[in-house]
């Protein structure tokens, strides 16, 4: 599929996922290397530039999480503070975005603002925030406040929190620093204005400790599916981070939310549509389809399947083999046993899924959980999973992806040597950064 | 025994006229490329550290609340994010940015000093430091403070520390700083085992939770983030009177003092030794150097209409004097001096190349880096995990 007639080819926008604390990420592998070192997170950074993607990504959780009362031991665990990094790779990056996941729950808006603004100013204008945000009690343990958000209140206090940010970004004037020796002017009289803000959940006076940054705002990312999260992004965000990478649910996701843009007055182009996505890659469609399954095996060992398992029945299952059937018993619906991480909602429809599912193949736990968690996205060769993205960003099922390599650091580097060559030869992705902001790259501005 | 030298790092420098120098560079403030030339500087200069200064308001010349100057440096960086910024261009030199403690999570703080402690492969310091200003407490509208001026103007009120206010900003600090402490040794260093026989990334008998619980805030951990290069990254204190001493004595690695003289630096001494054995002290001098030292601060007084007023004494002249009174200092018993220049870059220069040649021909300063860690450098040893002792 090529470019509709009648309208310009879309250029993809790409981003880089750093791989996380769950297990798309594969560290049993004999090539994966620290998740803490700072040259894993420059490696990939450094290739993501050289890639010319738009932006870095990390994600956040602010509690380790856990299974059965225990802290899970079986993904990878720890991971640094996120503007902190960022505004490290900063130094050792020029053009690619840089784009934190920070929680609104447990921040107040005129520090965050301040931390992003600095990690603008620093990076030459590349920062970008990921709100994300939670009711959860669990997390709350670690902050002042604790658990105190109502759920329905969660999207409303991150609206006034992005919008209250932005007063702040914009409380100085962008000519502000004069700088005259001679005339003993630092600042231009009245650059500096006073903030006043009396919201449902902030109350903020004051002024600002920051120069307008070179974005002005820093790039805004909302990651989160339901319809309060979709409206969020159309009323707020930059880009949104979603889940829908295959062509027919990307299609639907991408009509609605860009058909909510035009009730807050945006065009369809001010909000880019982002889904993470996974890959494998091979010299022939076979080899690439033995790698991608060789990836899953590593990302679901026998402890993970378990795991998974457990989850899904509310029960200890530590004595069933993974290699062997499911358990007889019936799911245990009174409690959760897993803390730190979205919920599994209807564990009775699920667990009965899994069985027929199981039972209709004749798979092991493993094969199952194989079978039933995040497949890669894209499966081919450098060719066909250039012209796949492609074809889903013409298609209209998105603007461009983040990528979620597996392997930390090196996940990203085929990658970038192979795929991304074959994207600019079909005109659909850039050759050079053209500009020098997130925004630039994102066509934002 | 060698004398340790660090620079605070702040704005144009510490007078209010500095920008106005002409070697500064007022329009470059807000750059990553300015900051990196001075503190690239003073790791040329082989000084164990700079700190950067922080606060959660703009400058002012009033105690508490903005003004209306338009003739004065105004913003400022979040300072762990500068010094972040700046890591991965250095290769020795400590990095000690100021975070508060009064409106600040304890939790994101500890995590963001871990973070810059693996940045920078060991150099991460952090200098607590309380908000007490009403102006400051409205940027986030939870508490409400009076007024700094009515603190400083109640009967006896001169005297901060006897303020209740202030004691319970001490006291939260302090219960910051353990709630760090803790986080930073709730991860084990052996604790990622990447066991593949049993599918176990980290052994979580090595992981803690620190069930934290006081007045301010309860924190559950353990923490995010691994444990640093240095295990426990460098808390350091500024402080002027006994309940920041008390601070120091009980949290800090390093407290920054502030004599203004060699008599009184011997008292602030024996005063902080009957609290603490151990901790490193410094003490804080505001510096203008060169041949024309006098004249350029006399020139930067006018330019600003008042003389310049320091907590800090403020040294004025060449730095062979400044050699003179920093050894004199030394003998009593003062181990380091957090020098804040005058005016930035100029008065850097002088430390960085004057000052150091100057205490380097009396044997009183390093030839070359002799650790890699901002702990090797102070000579602190890098402490086990408390909770491996207690296992």
């Amino acid at each position: 599929m090529s470019a509709r007639p009648g309208r310009p080819r879309k250029r993809v926008h790409l981003a880089a996922h750093f791989p996380g604390v769950n297990n798309t990420t594969v560290w049993t592998d004999p090539r994966s290397g620290s998740q803490i070192d700072f040259a894993s997170f420059t490696h990939l950074a450094r290739t993501a530039e050289r890639g010319k993607l738009d932006f870095f990504f990390l994600a956040e959780g602010l509690r380790l999480r856990e299974l059965k009362g225990r802290i899970h031991d079986l993904d990878v665990v720890g991971r640094p503070e996120s503007l902190t990094v960022l505004s490290a790779l900063a130094a050792v990056t020029h053009r690619l975005g840089l784009a934190g996941t920070i929680n609104a729950t447990f921040n107040e808006p005129y520090e965050l603002a301040r931390r992003l603004s600095t990690l603008d100013h620093l990076s030459g204008g590349r920062a970008a925030w990921n709100v994300v945000t939670t009711s959860d009690a669990f997390t709350g343990e670690n902050f002042r406040r604790g658990g105190f958000l109502d759920r329905a209140d969660r999207y409303e206090r991150a609206a006034e929190f992005v919008r209250l940010s932005r007063e702040l970004w914009d409380s100085w004037r962008p000519d502000a620093i004069v700088g005259d020796q001679a005339e003993g002017r630092f600042l231009r009289p009245g650059a500096i204005g006073q903030v006043e803000h009396h919201g449902r959940h902030f109350s903020v006076e004051g002024r600002f400790t920051l120069p307008r940054s070179p974005q002005g705002h820093p790039v805004i990312i909302q990651a989160g599916d339901s319809a309060e999260g979709r409206e969020f992004a159309a009323a707020h965000a930059d880009v949104i981070f979603t889940g829908h990478g295959s062509l027919e649910d990307g299609k639907r996701f991408y009509a609605d939310v860009k058909g909510r843009l035009a009730r807050y007055g945006r065009e369809p182009h001010q909000l880019k549509i982002m889904p993470g996505v996974t890959f494998a890659l091979g010299d022939t469609e076979e080899e690439a389809a033995e790698n991608a399954a060789d990836i899953r095996r590593r990302q679901v060992g026998p402890q993970t399947a378990i795991a998974f398992l457990e989850q899904v029945w509310g029960r200890d299952l530590s004595a069933y083999d993974p290699e062997g059937p499911l358990p007889d018993l019936e799911p245990d619906l009174s409690g959760d046993l897993s803390q730190g991480r979205v919920p599994i909602k209807d564990r009775a429809a699920v667990a009965a899924k899994w069985r027929a599912l199981a039972a209709e193949k004749g798979l092991s736990i493993r094969e199952l959980v194989i079978e039933v968690t995040g497949r890669q996205t894209f499966v081919g060769t450098p060719g066909t999973v250039a012209r796949l993205i492609d074809e889903h960003v013409q298609a209209d099922a998105a603007d461009g992806f983040i990528l979620v390599p597996h392997l930390t650091p090196g996940g990203l580097d085929e990658f970038v040597d192979r795929v991304v060559p074959l994207l600019q030869e079909r005109g659909a992705f850039r050759a050079d950064y053209t500009g020098t902001t997130l925004r630039d790259h994102l066509e934002l501005a | 025994m060698t004398l340790h030298l660090a620079v605070a790092l702040d704005g144009a420098g510490w007078h209010p006229a500095a920008w106005r120098e002409p070697a500064a560079a007022p329009r470059a403030l807000f750059s990553a490329r300015y900051w990196a030339g001075l503190v690239t500087e003073a790791e040329r200069g082989l000084l164990d550290f700079v700190t950067i200064e922080d606060a959660l308001g703009p400058q002012s010349t009033r105690p508490d609340g903005p003004d209306d100057r338009t003739d004065q440096v105004r913003g400022r960086f979040d300072a762990v994010l500068l010094a972040a910024r700046l890591a991965p261009l250095t290769h020795h030199i400590g990095l000690v940015p100021t975070a508060t403690t009064t409106h600040t999570e304890p939790f994101h703080v500890a995590i963001g000093i871990a973070t810059l402690d693996h940045v920078s492969g060991g150099r991460a310091g952090w200098r607590p430091q309380i908000s007490v200003r009403a102006s400051e407490a409205r940027h986030f509208g939870r508490r409400s403070f009076p007024p700094l001026d009515q603190v400083l103007t109640r009967p006896g009120g001169a005297d901060l520390s006897a303020d209740p206010h202030v004691r319970d900003l001490f006291e939260e600090a302090g219960d910051a700083v353990e709630v760090a402490r803790r986080l930073w040794d709730s991860w084990e260093d052996d604790a990622e085992i990447r066991d593949v026989a049993t599918g176990r990334f980290i052994d979580r008998d090595k992981l803690h939770y620190i069930d934290f619980a006081g007045r301010f805030f309860s924190v559950k951990g353990p923490s995010i983030t691994p444990r640093s290069p240095q295990g426990q990254p460098v808390v350091a204190a500024l402080a002027h009177a006994r309940l920041p001493y008390e601070f120091a004595a009980a949290h800090a690695d390093v407290v920054f003092v502030t004599p203004h003289s060699a008599a009184d630096a011997r008292a602030i001494v024996a005063e902080i030794r009957r609290l603490n054995a151990d901790v490193r002290i410094y003490a804080d001098l505001v510096v203008f150097l060169g041949d024309d030292a006098a004249g350029r601060k006399a020139r930067l007084d006018e330019l600003d209409g008042t003389e310049l007023v320091s907590d800090a004494a403020i040294f004025t002249g060449h730095v062979r004097e400044l050699a003179g009174l920093l050894l004199e200092w030394r003998d009593a018993g003062i181990q380091g001096f957090r020098l804040r220049p005058g005016a930035l870059p100029y008065d850097l220069w002088q430390i960085t190349s004057g000052l150091t040649a100057e205490l380097r021909a009396r044997q009183a300063f390093r030839s070359r880096y002799e650790a890699g860690t901002l702990r090797g450098l102070l000579g602190l040893p890098r402490p086990a995990s408390r909770y491996a002792e207690a296992r």
